[in-house]
C-alpha cells in the first residue's frame, strides 16, 4: 500500500474524521443505554461504532487501536446477543472504555504516546464482564492474540495467497496437475460460476479442460437448477497446490474437489515434497464421455484447449477509470475548513466593498429613486443573503462539545468522588464551529469547577435532604442572535461571605467594601482569585474563572453568575453566532467613529433638562422609565475627552447587558444601524479595554467595536458599586 | 470493458479504501451507505460484483444479500462480504445468506482486484 | 543569510525622527506608506497613535518619536508610516521622513557607548556613520512591545 501514500494520507485523515462521528454516536448510544433504553438498535449502533473504528485502524496498521476496539467490541457483542446484561457498574465502564477509544484515536492521529497501561487495565475489566457472564470461556485469551495478529496490515485473503503471488522461487518448476470439480447447487446460489473458477485455474497455467456429463439426466427430468456436470482439468502450471486450492475458496463445500498430482515431468524435489504433504487421492476414472445436445452447445466429450487468459479486466486505464467512477448521490460534501475560511473572508471583503460603493453612490448624490441607487439596495439584500448562507457553513450543532463534557463530569465526579448527573439540553444549536473549538477549554474548566465547587460533597447532600447525585446542567439556546451557554449546579451557591473575606485577604478590595450580591459573585472572575482552600486535582492547574472570563471575552462573549444559596449555581455564557460579523451601531463620540453591537442597544434617547442627576461629582444617573440608571459618557470613558457632555438635548444609548444590568451612554451622534465585518485585533500589540474588535468602514477608516459591558466595568468595581448602590437607594425613595 | 462494482459499507473509510483500491484498477464503482441505500444504488445498475459490508444500520449485509438474491437479475450476482473477523461462522452466514465469498478488512488493494476479478472475471 | 560572515552586507532603512537619524535593517521593513489618519486606541499609551486599514487588516500604529522620548511633532502629509514585520506581527512606525536606503558591512557597525540609562539609548543596537553623520540602528524587539502585558 506504500505506493499509494498520498490518497492513503488522505483516507486516514478522512479516517479520524469518521472516528469522531462514529465517538459521537457511541456516546450517544451508551448514554441511551445508561438511561434504559431497550431499543435493540441502540445497542447495534454502539456496537457498530466500535467496529468501525477497528476495521479502519486495522487498514492503517493502528495497533494499539485495533487491540483495544477488538477486546471492547467482543465485550458490546455478547450484550448485543444477550449473553451479557450490563448493570450500572458495567456501564460505567463501557463508558470509560469510550473515553479511553477516544484517547487512543486522538493519540493515533497525532502520533502521540499510547496509554497502553490504561488500555490493559480496561481491557482486564473488559474481560473480567464477560467472566462473570460465563463467556470467558468462549474467547480464550490465546484466541485474542491470534485475532489481533490477523488483523494486523498484512492481513491478507489467506496467509498462502501471499505465496502465490510472489512464488517465484518455483518459478522453473512446473507441474501437472488433475483437478476433478463437481459444483452442488448450493454453488450456484451463492453468485459462483464453475466458469469464472474454469478461467481462473487456466490463469495459472496451461490447461486442458475436459466437462463431463456423467450424470445429466434425460430432459425432461432435468431440474435447471441441479448441477449435473463436472469438469476435469489438466494444468500444468508452476504454482503450488494451496494456490490452485486459493481459487476454490469461496466455493470450499460447495464442490466436490480433488487436486491430485504435481508431479514435475522433470524431478523436482520441493514439488514432490508439497504433494506429499496432501493425502494421496486415487486418480479419478475420467467418466466416460456421453453425447447430449442439450446441456451444452458442445457434442460430446469436448476437450478445450484453453492458454493462459491475457490479463483479463484491463488494468489502471486511469482516465477511463475515474471518469467512470460514479459514486452514489451523497447529501453531505465534505470541505475542507480553509476553503470555508478563504470564501468567508471574501464576502468579508465584499461586505466592505459594498459599504464603500454606497457611500460613494450617496456621496454622488443621487436620487434615491435612481436605478443606480434601486440596484444597491438589491445588492445589499444579496451580499446580505451571500453572507448568511456562508456563515451557516461554518455553523455546526453543540453536541459533539457537549459530549466531551459529558467525559469531563465522569472524570471529575470520579477524582472528587461524588454522584454527579450531567444533564445536556439544546445539543441540536448551531454555533460557528470556530467558536465551539474554543469554547472547550472554558467550558471544560466551568463544569470541573461546578463538580469540584459547585456541587456539595455526597454526604452533605444527604444531611439536608438533598439528592444523593449532584446535577450539573449544560444547555445551550439562541436567544436573540446570540448563543446562550448555561452550566447550572444544584450545589450550595456561592459562599458570598467567604468570596468576600477571600477578596479582602488578597487585597482585592479594600475590607470595608460595601458590595452587592452580584458584585461579590463576580470577584470571582478577578484575576489571581480561587476560593478552593487546598487545590484539589481538578481546578487546580492554575486556571481560574479569570481565564475562562478572558476567553469567553476574545471571543466576543460576556459570562455571568447567577448564585442562589442551598439551590446552587449557574453560569451564563453570551456568546455571537458567528465570530465574522456584526450587527452594529454605528456612532459618533468624539469625531470618532464606533460601533455597537445591535443587540445590546434597547432605546435611544435625547436628554431632558431634568432628566439627569449628579449623586455626586462625577457620578451620574439618568431618569428613565420611573427608575435610574447610571449614566455615562462614552467619550470621557474611552479617554477622548475629559469633560462630561450631558447637556440637555444629547443623545443618549440605553443599552442592556445580559447580566440584565442598564447603562445609559452619552454619545454625540448615530450615523448608520448596518452589518459589519469584524476584524480581530489579535494581531496589534496593544488591547484595549472595552474593545472588542475593529471593523473596516465605507471610506476604509477603521472603527472599533465596543463591548459594552466590558467598558461599563473597565469603570473600576468599586466606583461602579457605589454607583450601583445609590442607584437602588434612588430608586428605594 | 471495465467491471462495474457496487460497494455497501457504512464506514466512510472503507468506501474511501474501495474506491482507492479500485479506480485505478479500472472498476466502475459505485459505492453505497447501508443495506437500505443499496438497493436504491442497485436499481437499474447491473453490477459485476457486489462488495458489502455486514454490520450497517437500517440493513445489515444479510439482509441486504437477502434482498439481492430476491431480485431475478441478481440471482447469480457475484457478492464478496467484507469481513472483520475471519472466523469460518462468519463466514458460514454469509454463504447462507448467498454471498459468493468474503473479503477480510483491513484488505489489500491487489487482494481486493484480485477477489474480483475471480468472481466477475 | 550570513555565509559571509563578518563582511555581511548589510542595507539600511535611514529615516529622521524628531530631527535625529535613525535606521532599521531593511529586511524587517515590509512596506512604507504614507500618513493616514489613525483610530485611536482607548486608554493606550502615548506612543500608541491607533490603527490603519492595511488593506483589509487591522494595523497597529506607532509613534516612534514618542516611543524614543522625543518631542512630537504635529503630523503632517510628509509623514510616513514605516510597516515592519516582527515574530510574524506587522506594526506601524509613524516617523516624520523617509531618507535614504544605504548599504554598509557589518565592520562599519559599532556598539553604543554604554548608556544604558538613557531610554533613547536602549532601543539603539549600534552606530554607524554616514557622511559624517551618526545614524542610530535600531532593536526593533526592543522598540515593539511584544506582548499586550506590557501596554496594559
Amino acid at each position: 500500500m506504500s505506493d499509494q501514500n498520498d490518497p492513503m494520507a488522505e483516507i486516514r485523515a478522512s479516517f479520524f474524521i469518521e472516528c469522531e462521528e462514529l465517538m459521537e454516536a457511541l456516546q450517544d448510544g451508551l448514554q441511551e443505554l445508561d438511561d434504559g433504553s431497550e431499543d435493540p438498535e441502540t445497542i447495534n449502533v454502539v456496537f457498530r461504532a466500535v467496529h468501525s473504528i477497528k476495521g479502519g485502524a486495522g487498514a492503517f496498521g493502528l495497533e494499539a487501536l485495533v487491540r483495544f476496539a477488538h477486546r471492547y467490541e467482543t465485550v458490546l457483542d455478547e450484550v448485543r446477543n444477550g449473553s451479557l446484561h450490563p448493570d450500572s457498574e458495567a456501564m460505567k465502564l463501557f463508558f470509560l472504555a469510550a473515553d479511553h477509544l477516544s484517547d487512543l484515536i486522538r493519540a493515533c492521529r497525532d502520533e502521540t504516546e499510547i496509554n497502553e497501561s490504561t488500555s490493559d487495565e480496561l481491557l482486564e475489566r473488559l474481560d473480567a464482564l464477560l467472566g462473570e457472564e460465563g463467556g470467558a470461556e468462549e474467547i480464550a485469551p490465546e484466541e485474542f492474540e491470534v485475532q489481533g495478529l490477523s488483523l494486523s496490515l498484512d492481513l491478507d485473503l489467506d496467509l498462502d495467497t501471499a505465496t502465490g503471488d510472489d512464488g517465484g522461487d518455483e518459478a522453473e518448476s512446473t507441474a501437472l496437475y488433475t483437478i476433478r470439480f463437481k459444483p452442488e447447487q448450493e454453488l450456484f446460489a451463492t453468485g459462483n460460476e464453475p466458469a469464472m473458477l474454469l478461467r481462473n485455474l487456466c490463469d495459472l497455467g496451461e490447461a486442458r479442460v475436459r466437462c463431463a456429463f456423467g450424470d445429466l439426466p434425460s430432459l425432461q427430468d432435468l431440474a435447471p437448477e441441479t448441477p449435473y456436470v463436472e469438469w476435469i482439468v489438466e494444468l500444468r502450471t508452476d504454482a503450488a497446490e494451496p494456490e490452485i486450492r486459493d481459487i476454490f475458496e469461496f466455493v470450499d463445500g460447495l464442490c466436490e474437489l480433488e487436486i491430485t498430482g504435481g508431479t514435475s515431468p522433470l524431478p523436482e524435489p520441493q514439488a514432490e515434497a508439497e504433494a506429499a504433504t496432501e493425502p494421496a487421492l486415487p486418480e479419478a476414472a475420467p467418466p466416460p464421455p456421453e453425447p447430449d445436445p442439450v446441456a451444452t452447445t458442445d457434442t460430446g466429450a469436448t476437450i478445450l484447449p484453453m492458454g493462459p487468459r491475457d490479463a483479463a479486466p484491463e488494468p489502471a486505464r486511469e482516465g477511463e477509470g475515474e471518469r467512470k467512477a460514479t459514486p452514489a448521490a451523497k447529501s453531505v460534501v465534505r470541505v475542507d475548513l480553509e476553503r470555508i475560511e478563504r470564501l468567508v473572508n471574501l464576502v468579508g471583503e465584499l461586505v466592505i466593498n459594498q459599504a464603500m460603493l454606497s457611500q460613494s453612490l450617496d456621496e454622488a448624490g443621487l436620487s434615491p429613486h435612481s436605478d443606480a441607487m434601486n440596484g444597491l439596495e438589491e445588492f445589499q439584500r444579496l451580499t446580505r443573503d451571500i453572507q448568511d448562507s456562508v456563515m451557516m457553513i461554518r455553523a455546526q450543532p453543540v453536541k459533539s462539545l457537549f459530549q466531551r463534557m459529558s467525559r469531563i463530569v465522569r472524570e471529575s465526579s470520579a477524582a472528587v468522588d461524588k454522584e454527579v448527573r450531567l444533564i445536556t439540553e439544546g445539543e441540536a444549536t448551531e454555533v460557528d464551529k470556530t467558536v465551539i473549538e474554543r469554547l472547550a477549554d472554558p467550558l471544560t474548566h466551568m463544569i470541573r469547577n461546578a463538580v469540584d465547587h459547585g456541587l456539595e460533597a455526597t454526604e452533605r447532600r444527604e444531611e439536608i435532604g438533598k439528592s444523593r447525585a449532584g446535577t450539573v446542567t449544560l444547555t445551550a439556546a439562541h436567544r436573540s442572535g446570540r448563543v446562550i451557554i448555561e452550566v447550572a449546579d444544584d450545589g450550595a451557591g456561592i459562599n458570598r461571605k467567604r468570596v468576600q473575606e477571600i477578596a479582602v485577604t488578597k487585597g482585592l478590595i479594600p475590607a470595608d467594601a460595601q458590595l452587592s450580591d452580584g458584585e461579590i459573585d463576580n470577584l470571582l472572575f478577578l484575576p489571581g482569585f480561587s476560593t478552593a482552600k487546598q487545590v484539589s486535582n481538578l481546578s487546580g492547574r492554575g486556571v481560574g474563572m479569570d481565564v475562562v472570563k478572558t476567553s469567553i471575552q476574545s471571543l466576543g462573549g460576556r459570562i455571568t453568575i447567577n448564585s442562589e444559596p442551598g439551590k446552587g449555581t449557574t453560569f451564563s455564557i453570551s456568546l455571537p453566532l458567528t465570530l465574522a460579523v456584526l450587527d452594529g451601531m454605528v456612532v459618533n463620540v468624539a469625531n470618532e467613529t464606533l460601533v455597537l453591537p445591535l443587540n445590546v442597544v434597547v432605546e435611544t434617547l435625547s436628554l431632558g433638562t431634568d432628566d439627569v442627576q449628579m449623586l455626586r461629582p462625577g457620578n451620574y444617573v439618568v431618569r428613565w422609565r420611573g427608575g435610574f440608571v447610571p449614566l455615562y459618557d462614552l467619550g470621557v470613558m474611552l479617554g477622548y475627552r475629559s469633560h462630561r457632555q450631558t447637556d440637555p438635548g444629547s443623545i443618549v444609548l440605553l443599552i442592556v447587558l445580559e447580566d440584565g444590568s442598564r447603562a445609559a451612554l452619552v454619545i454625540d451622534g448615530i450615523q448608520d444601524q448596518r452589518q459589519v465585518v469584524i476584524k480581530g485585533l489579535d494581531d496589534s500589540f496593544y488591547r484595549a479595554p472595552g474593545i472588542a474588535a475593529a471593523t473596516i468602514l465605507g471610506d476604509g477608516q477603521i472603527a472599533l467595536i465596543l463591548d459594552p459591558a466590558d467598558v461599563i466595568s473597565g469603570m473600576g468595581h468599586i466606583r461602579g458599586t457605589d454607583l450601583m448602590l445609590s442607584e437602588r437607594k434612588i430608586a428605594n425613595e | 470493458m471495465s467491471l462495474k462494482i457496487l460497494a455497501v459499507d457504512d464506514s466512510r473509510t472503507m468506501r474511501d479504501m474501495i474506491r482507492m483500491a479500485l479506480i485505478p484498477a479500472g472498476f466502475d464503482v459505485h459505492l453505497a451507505e447501508d443495506g437500505v441505500h443499496g438497493i436504491e444504488v442497485l436499481d437499474g445498475l447491473a453490477p459485476d460484483a457486489i462488495i458489502t459490508d455486514i454490520n450497517m444500520p437500517r440493513m445489515d449485509g444479510f439482509g441486504f444479500i437477502d434482498a439481492v438474491r430476491d431480485q431475478e437479475e441478481h440471482r447469480a450476482t457475484p457478492i464478496l462480504v467484507l469481513t472483520t473477523e475471519s472466523a469460518p461462522e462468519l463466514k458460514m452466514r454469509a454463504r447462507e445468506a448467498g454471498a459468493t465469498g468474503w473479503i477480510v478488512k483491513p484488505f489489500d488493494p491487489a487482494k481486493l482486484v484480485k477477489a474480483l476479478q475471480m468472481v466477475a472475471g | 543569510m550570513s555565509e559571509q560572515g563578518q563582511n555581511k552586507d548589510l542595507e539600511l532603512l535611514t529615516f529622521r525622527v524628531a530631527d535625529q537619524e535613525y535606521s532599521l535593517d531593511i529586511m524587517s521593513v515590509r512596506e512604507i506608506r504614507g500618513w493616514t489618519r489613525t483610530t485611536p486606541m482607548p486608554h493606550a499609551p502615548d506612543y500608541m497613535r491607533g490603527v490603519i486599514n492595511l488593506r483589509g487588516t487591522v494595523l497597529p500604529v506607532m509613534d516612534l518619536a514618542r516611543r524614543l522620548n522625543l518631542p512630537s511633532q504635529e503630523t503632517n502629509e510628509r509623514n510616513v508610516i514605516i510597516v515592519v514585520k516582527l515574530a510574524g506581527t506587522l506594526t506601524g512606525l509613524l516617523v516624520d521622513a523617509v531618507s535614504d536606503i544605504v548599504a554598509i558591512t557589518e565592520d562599519d557597525l559599532q556598539p553604543p557607548p554604554d548608556i544604558s540609562s538613557d531610554p533613547q539609548m536602549s532601543v539603539v543596537r549600534s552606530l554607524t556613520v554616514i557622511d559624517d553623520q551618526m545614524i542610530r540602528v535600531l532593536d526593533l524587539a526592543a522598540v515593539v512591545p511584544v506582548s499586550s502585558d506590557e501596554a496594559a
